[in-house]
This record gives structure tokens, sequence and C-alpha cells, in this order.
């Protein structure tokens, strides 16, 4: 494949990405029907929700400055920005490539939570004061655990971008089984608590019971909410996508099959993150710090194996 | 050459004018400022030549004090800490200015402002250790004065004696560094130490001491402890300039001592990256705790120097594990946070200042708001929060990413113990990150956000155009780092060079590996921040998009919102220093509730350092009682005076007569 074909099919994903991701709220919440026995809402809700919003008028706080305005416009470019890191298949690069950009990734996450914080502080309102708090206790908790896990991946496959650790890992499946499962269980615990998911919080929920994520968008109608709501889609397919990378190495050689097999990846993703919130419930504040620690324990065990697998 | 000296001839002068100048507080301030722009534009041309060429220059005159000589030089490594120190000393002048406008002491203050520039000055460019030494001491003694100012203040009082004790602390090992480099010459010129051997008695001593001696001055945990006292009660203008360029002199002094030792050993590297992994996450820790302004952005200081302490560290460990990239992106990576955090951190605490400027407290949970009343000041303080929470597009970022593309190149080197100490470094510099985001949206979010907690806060302005105009330079240079893709390694190549005693074309190799990064990392920002304008036209071309309304903020159903309902800074930060309240230790005085309606209550925290709280108070308590002890046999009695001489007289008698 030349160049130009792999640029070609790095924006095709890239846009597939941006047209798909809305999917993934739909399937999760269409799982959680299935096990409550309910009919459930469409799988294209959130299509629906978006093209709704898009066309209302928005309701601002008197206490509100543009901070609060820009917080949905920073995150969802930071969001987009994210995925132009991520490579559509398994087998073709990224839009954007180079080393270290693993770093990047991280950080960009970090630009719209400072965002999205102060923008719920902005509001001045107690509630999405707590949520703001409790977002920034989680984040820092699951940062080192994430930068750890992506580090071992970096050791494991010998490469320090996003794009070369999926190929490597596609070249080479499950080259130590032992720390791709440490990964990946670390992994999943990030995409729930970044993703405002059970166990770590409980998106169905505005109010009193979680006073995380959902709280801190209480002030947002119209547009504003739009962008929120997709940028948090958008951020589910970027986590499902690396965890699908090293679990699911798609390797059949038709590219077609290949992007067919990691796009279905994403999609059992949901079904699991559904399946997850319909058997747990959510656990009590103070547990979710030691399952956060937990976890950047396991991804350091996995990166102990991995230098000194020899 | 000599127009550097004539700038620091002009820099001295002018700062003897405000001496003269009675209580005309204007002429005083003016002075020193074109004393401190003139130093800087002459010393510019010199700096940057050496920086880019890597030239050296030396001049030297015969001087009267035994051991010393006045000699100064500019090598890459004095021009690295010299332009941001003068940039940051002008643009606080400026602001100064305005700052000290109708206080009393404004002459004597000039005038010690003037010599803490010029005595930082001259430590960085010293060739001789005696000069050093002399520069050293002006630096400490003019800053001790500028820090009590307020000294009819009790607590100002005891921060300057703190500050005054630490540092001569400081001062005593750094003598015992230059006393055994130069134990072979009778000058203490620089170029006449000889380079030790590693792994001698000698090259060990010099290197903890060095540690010690100049880690003191910089922060190093657990020496920190003068920081979160002196800086609060400095004037805002000065604490800026002591906690933005003063504490990077100290690790100045460390990175010269390196290149008088050899090849170091694979400990000093480890013992830096401990140090610096400690001093960031607990400075972080204790920054978040605090609800003082000042006192929390001290703590930065403390998590600041801790990775740029990461950065050296990884530089020596990288050379010692013969790995020259990861030394090199190491050492660029220390080196370019001191140019970044000069910035920020100069700029976090001008805004601090002008926020106390207005308001008349530092005290975060009185304050909010202020984004509505003080807009200029508050997008230049966001400006800065991002930047010290390492987030893209700003400067601090790519700092942190040099040092993590460090660690990664050291994890994935297969070299065992450099992969360790990467995996370390890794980890802290996640958790920094993470605890910083927190620190500063809790900062930024309750300072100037939300409603006004208090009447102070309802009534504030921006400050005039001294007091903005600084800050906003420094925005602009935090914005223009972070974008500046692999421009501003062409800067750094030399000054490595210098540090790591690796040739220019080994930093150039590894400098390389770094440059298309962050020209992609510019890029994609740039790209991102087109993106952000497209969806914020996007959002304006929607069908209803006009259609706003305001209402009050939407409590879930509470028709009556109260700013003292809103969250504070300590509220916003209890979940995390519960989980460490094994390190905090926060003290709480919990409101008694006893009654059936309890009324008139009142709850406060307070985080008290924990050094200073169960390490150093204890030691001096226990010093202060053997002196006491000690002080009981000074009866005042000649005859036992002359009993004490007797017995020293035998005991030496019979001591040489028993060898």
């Amino acid at each position: 494949m030349s160049d130009f074909d792999k640029f070609l099919m790095a924006q095709v994903g890239f846009i597939a990405a941006l047209i798909l991701s809305p999917l993934i709220p739909g399937i999760i919440n269409r799982t959680k029907a299935v096990f409550a026995g309910r009919q459930g809402p469409p799988l294209l809700q959130l299509y629906y929700d978006l093209f709704k919003l898009l066309r209302k008028g928005a309701v601002y706080s008197n206490t509100t400055t543009w901070v609060f305005r820009a917080a949905p416009i920073v995150s969802l470019s930071a969001v987009i920005g994210v995925l132009m890191l991520i490579p559509c298949t398994g087998a073709t690069p990224a839009l954007i490539s180079f080393q270290g950009d693993i770093i990047f990734f991280a950080y960009l996450f970090g630009i719209s939570r400072f965002f999205t914080v102060t923008a719920a502080l902005d509001t001045g309102s107690a509630f999405e004061g707590m949520g703001a708090s409790r977002e920034v206790l989680y984040a820092a908790l699951a940062e080192p655990a994430f930068l750890i896990a992506l580090s071992s991946l970096a050791c494991l496959n010998n490469q320090i971008s996003i794009t070369g650790i999926f190929i490597a890992s596609t070249a080479n499946p499950f080259a130590n089984i032992a720390v791709i499962l440490l990964v990946a269980v670390t992994l999943t615990i990030v995409l729930l608590t970044e993703n405002c998911r059970v166990p770590a919080d409980d998106p169905n929920t505005h109010l009193e019971l979680t006073m995380i994520h959902e709280v801190m968008v209480l002030d947002y109608g119209g547009s504003d909410l739009a962008y929120i709501l997709y940028g948090s889609a958008l951020k589910l397919w970027a986590f499902a996508s690396i965890l699908v990378a090293i679990v699911l190495p798609a390797r059949t050689g038709s590219l077609f099959l290949d992007s067919a097999v990691f796009v279905g990846g994403i999609f059992i993703v949901a079904v699991i993150v559904g399946v997850i919130e319909s058997t747990m419930a959510r656990f009590r504040l103070d547990k979710i710090p030691k399952m956060l620690i937990a976890a950047a324990a396991l991804s350091a065990t996995a990166l102990l194996l991995t230098i000194t697998r020899g | 050459m000599n127009l550097l000296l004539a700038g620091f001839l002009i820099l001295l002068l002018s700062s003897f004018v405000p001496l003269f100048s009675g209580r005309e507080n204007r002429v005083a301030a003016l002075s020193v400022v074109i004393g401190t722009i003139l130093c800087l534009i002459f010393s510019s041309n010199i700096c940057l030549d050496s920086l880019i060429t890597g030239g050296s220059y030396e001049i030297s005159f015969r001087m009267m004090i035994p051991f010393a000589n006045f000699a100064i030089g500019i090598d890459p490594l004095s021009a690295f800490f010299l332009m941001p120190l003068l940039l940051l000393s002008a643009l606080c002048a400026v602001y100064g200015m305005s700052y000290m406008e109708g206080k009393d002491e404004g002459g004597t203050s000039w005038f010690f402002f003037g010599m803490l520039v010029l005595g930082m000055s001259i430590v960085v460019v010293a060739r001789n250790g005696m000069l050093f030494l002399i520069a050293w001491e002006i630096m400490t003694l003019a800053s001790f004065f500028l820090v009590t100012q307020d000294h009819q203040k009790k607590e100002t009082r005891k921060a300057g004696w703190i500050y005054l004790v630490a540092s001569h602390i400081g001062v005593a090992f750094i003598f015992a560094v230059f006393a055994i480099l130069g134990r072979n010459v009778d000058r203490l010129d620089f170029e006449m130490f000889q380079v030790l051997k590693s792994g001698t008695t000698a090259s060990t001593a010099v290197f903890i001491f060095a540690l010690i001696g100049f880690g003191s001055k910089a922060g190093f945990i657990p020496l920190h402890i003068w920081l979160p006292e002196a800086h609060p009660a400095a004037p805002s203008h000065v604490s800026s300039l002591m906690s933005g360029i003063m504490i990077k002199v100290g690790i100045y002094g460390l990175l010269r001592t390196l290149t008088f030792l050899g090849m170091p050993p694979l400990w000093w590297g480890v013992t830096l990256i401990v140090i610096g992994s400690s001093s960031g996450i607990l400075g972080v820790l204790f920054a978040l705790a605090q609800h003082d302004i000042k006192r929390l952005l001290a703590y930065h200081s403390v998590e600041n120097i801790g990775i740029i302490a990461l950065g050296i560290g990884m530089g020596l460990v990288g050379i010692s594990c013969g790995e020259p990239v990861v030394a090199v992106l190491g050492f660029a990576g220390g080196l370019l946070h001191v140019v970044n955090h000069c910035i920020f951190k100069g700029l976090l605490f001008l805004g601090a200042g002008a926020v106390i400027h207005e308001t008349g407290t530092g005290e975060m949970d009185h304050l909010g708001g202020l984004m509505k009343k003080m807009p200029r000041t508050g997008i230049c303080f966001m400006t800065g929060s991002a930047a010290i929470s390492g987030l893209p597009p700003f400067n601090g970022f790519v700092s942190e990413f040099l040092i993590f593309l460090s660690a990664l190149g050291g994890v994935t080197s297969m070299i065992i113990p450099l992969s360790f100490c990467s995996i370390v470094v890794i980890i802290s510099l996640g958790l920094i990150g993470g605890l910083a985001t927190a620190c500063f949206s809790k900062a930024f979010g309750t300072i100037f956000l939300g409603e006004p907690r208090s009447e102070h806060a309802a009534h504030a302005k921006d400050p005039d155009a001294r007091m903005t105009m600084p800050m906003l330079i420094l925005a602009i240079l935090c914005l223009a780092i972070g974008i500046s893709g692999g421009s501003i390694l062409l800067f750094l190549g030399t000054a490595v060079s210098e540090v790591s005693g690796l040739s220019m074309t080994a930093c150039a190799i590894g400098l390389r590996t770094a440059a298309y990064p962050l020209m992609a990392i510019a890029m994609l920002s740039t790209l991102l921040m087109v993106l952000g304008l497209f969806l914020f036209t996007a959002r304006r071309a929607m069908p209803r998009a006009h259609i706003e309304s305001k209402v009050p903020t939407w409590d879930c159903g509470y028709a009556k919102p109260e700013p003292r309902m809103q969250y504070t800074s300590s509220s916003f930060a209890q979940p995390l220093t519960q989980i460490f309240s094994f390190f905090l230790r926060t003290r709480t005085k919990n409101p008694d509730t006893s009654e059936t309606f309890p009324r008139g209550n009142s709850f406060s925290t307070e985080t008290p350092d924990f050094w200073q709280e169960y390490i150093f108070r204890p030691m001096v308590a226990f010093f202060a009682k053997l002196s006491a002890g000690i002080a009981r046999s000074d009866t005042g009695r000649i005859h036992i005076y002359i009993l004490y001489i007797i017995i020293t007289v035998l005991i030496l008698l019979m001591w040489n007569f028993f060898k």
C-alpha cells in the first residue's frame, strides 16, 4: 500500500469514527434494556438527540463567564484531536503520528478536563462544584494508571507512538499474554472511570446519587449540550479502540475485513460496558480511588514484567 | 563582554539612586526599572551568541580579597540562566512600580530589589568561588530584607527568620563545596579546579554538599521549609522574582558543580530522581491543601523544582548507563522547565499580586467571581494555570514532554536500572500532572469564577497597565514557547552539551529525536485551535443560536442560590486531601453542633508543613535544650573558668603523653 493510500485510509477511518461513535451509547443503552427486559430507546437515539439539541436556543446562568461557553468547544476539539492520533484499523497508521504521542493523547484529555471542571465552577453551584471536585480526584489517580499501561505497551512493542504500538501488536499478537491481560484490565478500569460509567459513576442519575460528570454539565443546553454529548461519545470510541487494538489484533490481510473486525470489536466493548452496568452497582465513593490505585498497581506489574522479560 | 560589564555597572548605580531619592518613590522605582531593562538589553547580545554558537567569554580583574578574583564569564549555561533572569526582573520591576505606589519604604525596597537582581546575575556569571559566594550572600541578604519589608507583622518577622537561617545553613555547605574543589589552588578560579574523578571521596562529598547547599536554595524536600513562609510574606513582585528565578539559581549552582565532577556514578542520578519525585508529588499535595493563594504557589515551586530534578536525574542516569539520547532529552527537559517555570510561575505570582492588590486578601475562600471584574488578570492567570498544569498548547507541556520522551526512551532501552528509573519518572510525572490540574482548577475556579464570596471581591477592578502588561507578556510567552515546535531546541543544544559533557554532535542527535514530535504537537495544537474556531462559528450559525436567556444558576430547584453555598477551595480539595491525609495531617476545627439550635459556629482547616512541624521544630527544640544545658556551666565565677582551663590543659598534656 502506498503512502497516499495509507493517508486516504486514515482519513476514511477518522471520518468513520466521527460518524459511527454516537452509536456506542445507543448500543450500551440497548444492552441495558435487554437485561432489564425493556424495549429501550432506539439504537440511533443519540443522533436524534444531537439533531434536536443543535436546533435549540440556550439558557445561560447569570453567574457564568466566557469560560462556561468556551468549555464545550475546547473539550470537543481536544477529543477530535485525540481521534486523529488513533489508527482506524489495526494495520494502517493514524492521521497523525509521532514519537511520544501517547503522552500527547493523555494530555489532550487533560486540557478538556481542565475546561470542563472550570466551567462547572463557573456556575457557582454547589452541586457542580462537588462534581468537579470528584472528577479531578478520579482523573489524578487514573492518569498514572493510564500512562503506565501505555508505557508497558510501548515497552512490549518497542514503539512509543500509538500507531507503532497498534501495528506492532497486529504483527506480533499476544507477544506476552500476561502483560496484555494486565494492561487490558487496567485499560478497562480507566475506560469506565474516564467515561463516567458504572462502577465509578452512573450516567443515568443527574443528581444526588452520583454528582460527578453528569452534574458538571447540568447548566448546559442547546448546541453546547450537543457538543458535550458528542464529545463523550467520541471519547468512548477512543478508549475502546485502544482496548480493541491490543486484545483483538486483526490480521486477516484484507483491509476491509480488518476494519470490520476493529469496528465490531469496539461495538463489543460497548456491549461489555452495558453488561457491566446491568450487573453491577456503583461503588461507594471511597472505594473508587482504591480501585484506581489497584489499576495503577496492575499496570505497574505489567510494566515490570515487560522490562524484566529479558 | 564589555557591554555586559557596563550593564552590571548601570544596574549597580541605578540601585543606589533609591537611597538618595528620599521619599520620592517614583524616582527610585524608575531608576531601578531603567537599570534592569538596560542591563537586559546590554547582555542579550552576548547571551544569545553564546547560546547559539556555544562560545564562551571570560574577563577577570584582580581583587584585594584572599582567594578572590573578579572573574566573570558567559558560557551557554550562564547565558541560559541569565536571559530569563533579567527578563523576569525587568517585568517584575515594571509591575512593582505600580504595586509599591503609596507604600512607605519604597526607597530602601527598590535598593534591595536592584541588589537582588545584581546578586543573582553575578552568581550565574561568576567564574571564581569567592566571588560566587559574595554574590550569593548579596542575593540572600537583599531578598531577606525584601521579605521582611512588612516587619511590623509578627508572621513576617518569623518568615524572614526561617528564611535567613535556612539560607545560611545552605551557604555553609556551599563553602564546603568550594573548599574541597579548591584545596590545591591558591585562587578559587573555576578554571583552576581540576575535574574530580568519580568514585573518590572528594567527588562524593562535593556532590552531597552541593545537593544540600544548593538544594536548600532550590527548595528540594525536606529543605523547602522556607518557601511557604517567605513567598507569602514578600511583596508580590518580589515573590514572583524569588520563586521564578532565585530558586533556579540553586539549580544553576548544582549544574555548575556537576561540570567540575567527572562521570556521574549511577546513584547520583537515582538520588536526584528520588528527590525529584518526592518533591514533586509532596509539593503538589501540600499545595492542594492550602487556601492562601501565595502559599499554594510557593508549594507549587517545590513541585516544579521536583520536575526539574527529575529531568536532571534522567540526564545523569542516561549518562551513567551510556544512553546519550536519554541523557540529552532528560537534561533538555530539565533545563527548559527552568525557563518555563520562570515564565509561568512569575506570571502566576504577578496575577496573585494583582488580586491581593485589588481585593486586599489572598484567602481564596473569600474571593470569587473576579473574572468579570478583572478580565485581563483573569485570562492571564488562566493561561498560567493551564501552563503549570502541563497542558498543551502551553509551555509547561513542552518541557514535561521532553522528560517523558527521555523516560520512554529509558523504558524501552532494555537496561534494567535505567528502565526502573524511567518507570519512577513516568509514574511521578503522571501523578504530578493530574494533581496539578486539580490544584489549579481549584485555584483559578475559586478565585476567578462563580460569585464573589465576600465584600473584598465584589468591588475589585483590573489594575493599571504597568501591572497588566508584564502579565500579558508572560502569558504570550507561555503560548509562544508552547507552539514554537522544535525551534526552542535551537537554544538548548549548547547548554545541554555544557552540562552533560557530551559533544555538541551527540546533543544535536539527541535533540533531533524530539524535533519532529514537537513540530507535530505544535501543528496539531494549531489545527485544533482552528477547529475550535470552526466549532464556535458553527454554533453561532445554528438556526436558533441567537435565542439566549439569562437566568440564575440551576440549583436543582432551589430558588435562591447564595454565594456562600458555593464550593470553596477547601471543600474542592477535600476528597484528595483525605486520601493523602497520612502526609498532610490537616488540622480541622469542626463546628460544635451539640446544642439544639447551634449558632455562631465556624469551621476551619489548616495544613502546617509536615517537615517543619515534625522534623525541624523538634530538632531545633533539642538543640535549644542542649545549648541551655551547656549554658549552665557558664556560671560567671572566675575560679570556675580557671578550673576549666586547667582541666583542658591537663587533658591535652595527657593526650600528648599517651600518644
